[in-house]
């Protein structure tokens, strides 16, 4: 059963419900499965984290539904919003790195995603993916690096960057913790991947206890030069 | 021919727009591997129209866009902001802010809106971020071409128009570009630039705030250069030549100068305008207030970088939706210069720190009359005491 996405306000929330009358409802392609995505880039590593709640309306699909998809050994992507959407764009993302593997004979690189990226969701730029993307992975010279994406292409490199239904609780958070925004007199020592990961964790479980689309357990996927590695984490299941 | 193909010579400007995607056998709207190599970026996909609509040829591509009801956008592209271009006796400055914002929350606070297309050309953009930024590459690409195939580079005139014909297929939908062009036409020669030189040590001795000459035919003649490139050939007249009159000299500019200093403005709706100064966004009337109060011909640079960044700073002061840093970019005939991204946060601390120190000032200044007043006065005295 999909709840049409006019029965939430644009910040993807339900909307109070009183009756004001007869209403038309239309069919609408989309819905709202909440969700939120994190990546950080630090020197040598890069952290793309999710949540695994899926969620339509008031009610939860799935309690192991994570986010983050690996697209090659450098590169993962965290996609939230419309699960349907975020399916076919991943799809549609995979194979283009096939075809780019058999013409060119090497992987993409994270760059080469991006702008790639970019270029597929500008392509449906009048019916868009309702999705909203950010890549995590590690540059030609081995750096992290992020970039992160609106729904119809628009993107740039950051160095964290939080999306999804909390990104608006998380990104503050993230600013003061790695960018050290509006902190006087602070050391600011580079960010080791110790202190990234537990600053991950703690993100989560404080988005987790104010989003009600945010919660169950945590997937963090850890890139560095070895190769990427997994860690799961339990949340609030409430 | 390879660089064709690349290239996609056939299919841009062909292209009578965008198309809609037949169902093909594999199913419904996927791109084949071939149509994905000759990626044109006309090619959009287009939702099937839901209502009785079913056998409809679209005639005009507008009435077909008009007609086709978006499909409910649950979320807001980024829009909002303050760009500013305007051009003075030594080129072009362009400046914004730095913030993108997306319905009430700042998407990102360090984006770049003016971005350089050639030695000579930056772009302030303001819209929606997407469409900025893929419309800014289109046309980088279409003017690399024009350069290569007629081995000149095209006007800043030209890049409008050009930009504006290749917007209007899609007027009519929700497309929303609002670029202005910045830049410095015209030809550049070894002569032209060793006449630069020597120009701008003519132009230290006798600077004024006033404009410069009248051309005048022992003025061009005396000038051998290669090109017209009348803001030399004026630079030198009025130092030979020292009868001025700007307003002649404006309009030279304005209506016939083939080289020089350009602001263009282009929109998604089709607006073209040129004019000496523009800005866009939603904390332009802020902007606006503040050139038009500053703004002299006659500028110095540092004069007009003080002056743009001063707009900018205000404008972010009063407008929500522009804020955080500032860019300046500063076109010359020699090219594009970019100052250092600046943090407006400081000088909102300088600017108080400046006002604190103007109100004790005047505290002070205001006790110092009125302990002259009551010098005098011995009831006063008494009173205090």
């Amino acid at each position: 059963m999909m709840i049409s996405a006019r029965a939430y306000g644009d910040n993807g929330k339900m909307k109070e419900y009183h009756y004001t009358g007869p209403v038309e409802h239309k069919f609408s392609p989309y819905a709202f499965n909440g969700g939120t995505v994190l990546a950080v880039a630090g020197e040598d590593f890069a952290l793309v984290a999710s949540d695994t709640r899926l969620s339509e309306g008031y009610s939860i699909h799935s309690r192991d539904s994570p986010k983050c998809y690996k697209l090659t050994d450098t590169t993962v992507i965290g996609c939230s919003g419309f699960h349907g959407d975020c399916l076919t764009l991943t799809k549609i993302i995979e194979a283009r790195l096939k075809m780019y593997k058999h013409s060119n004979n090497k992987s993409m690189t994270s760059g080469a995603i991006a702008a790639m990226l970019s270029t597929i969701l500008y392509g449906k730029r009048f019916f868009p993916y309702y999705v909203y993307n950010i890549i995590g992975g590690l540059d030609e010279e081995g750096r992290g690096a992020v970039y992160s994406f609106d729904p119809v292409g628009s993107y740039q490199r950051d160095t964290y960057k939080a999306g999804g239904s909390a990104s608006a609780m998380l990104q503050p958070l993230l600013d003061n913790q790695i960018g050290f925004k509006n902190m006087e007199n602070v050391e600011q020592l580079p960010l080791t991947l110790e202190k990234a990961v537990q600053l991950v964790k703690d993100v989560f479980i404080s988005a987790a206890e104010r989003d009600v689309y945010t919660g169950d357990a945590l997937k963090i996927c850890i890139i560095t030069k070895e190769g990427i590695r997994e860690e799961i984490v339990p949340l609030r299941k409430d | 021919m390879a660089l064709q193909d690349v290239c996609g010579f056939l299919d841009t400007l062909d292209d009578t727009g965008p198309c809609t995607y037949p169902p093909n056998e594999m199913g419904y709207m996927w791109r084949t591997a071939s149509e994905f190599d000759r990626d044109s970026a006309f090619h959009f996909l287009f939702p099937p129209q839901q209502c009785s609509r079913k056998n409809r040829v679209p005639t005009l591509f507008s009435s077909t866009f008009s007609s086709l009801s978006p499909h409910q956008q649950p979320f807001q592209l980024s829009h909002g902001t303050t760009t500013l271009g305007f051009i003075f006796q030594d080129g072009v400055i362009a400046a914004a802010d730095t913030r993108a914002s997306c319905k009430g929350l700042i998407c990102c606070p360090t984006s770049q809106k003016i971005m350089p297309i050639h030695s000579h050309l930056v772009v302030n953009t303001s819209g929606s971020g997407a469409d900025c930024m893929l419309w800014e590459r289109i046309l980088t690409r279409e003017m690399r071409l024009y350069q290569l195939r007629h081995r000149k580079r095209l006007s800043i005139n030209g890049a409008a128009k050009l930009l504006s014909m290749m917007l209007h297929p899609f007027k009519g939908t929700n497309v929303c570009v609002a670029a202005t062009l910045c830049g410095w036409d015209g030809e550049e020669t070894r002569e032209t630039l060793n006449s630069c030189m020597e120009i701008a040590e003519v132009k230290e001795a006798v600077e004024q705030d006033t404009g410069v000459s009248t051309i005048s035919d022992s003025a061009l003649s005396s000038v051998k250069m290669a090109s017209v490139n009348e803001q030399e050939i004026l630079k030198d007249a009025y130092a030979l030549n020292p009868a001025v009159s700007d307003q002649n000299t404006k309009n030279v500019l304005s209506f016939g100068g083939r080289s020089g200093p350009r602001v263009c403005y282009v929109c998604s709706d089709g607006l073209q305008l040129k004019g000496e100064i523009i800005s866009v966004g939603s904390g332009s009337p802020y902007a606006y207030a503040v050139l038009d109060d500053g703004w002299r011909w006659g500028m110095t640079v540092d004069e007009a970088v003080a002056l743009a960044r001063e707009a900018v700073f205000r404008a972010t002061h009063w407008d929500a939706y522009s804020g955080n840093n500032v860019d300046l970019f500063h076109i010359t005939a020699h090219g594009w210069r970019r100052r250092d991204r600046e943090d407006l946060k400081e000088e909102y601390y300088r600017e108080r720190e400046r006002k604190r120190k103007k109100i004790k000032e005047r505290e002070k200044e205001r006790q110092k009359r009125e302990g002259d007043e009551l010098g005098e006065g011995d009831i006063y005295s008494v009173h205090c005491g």
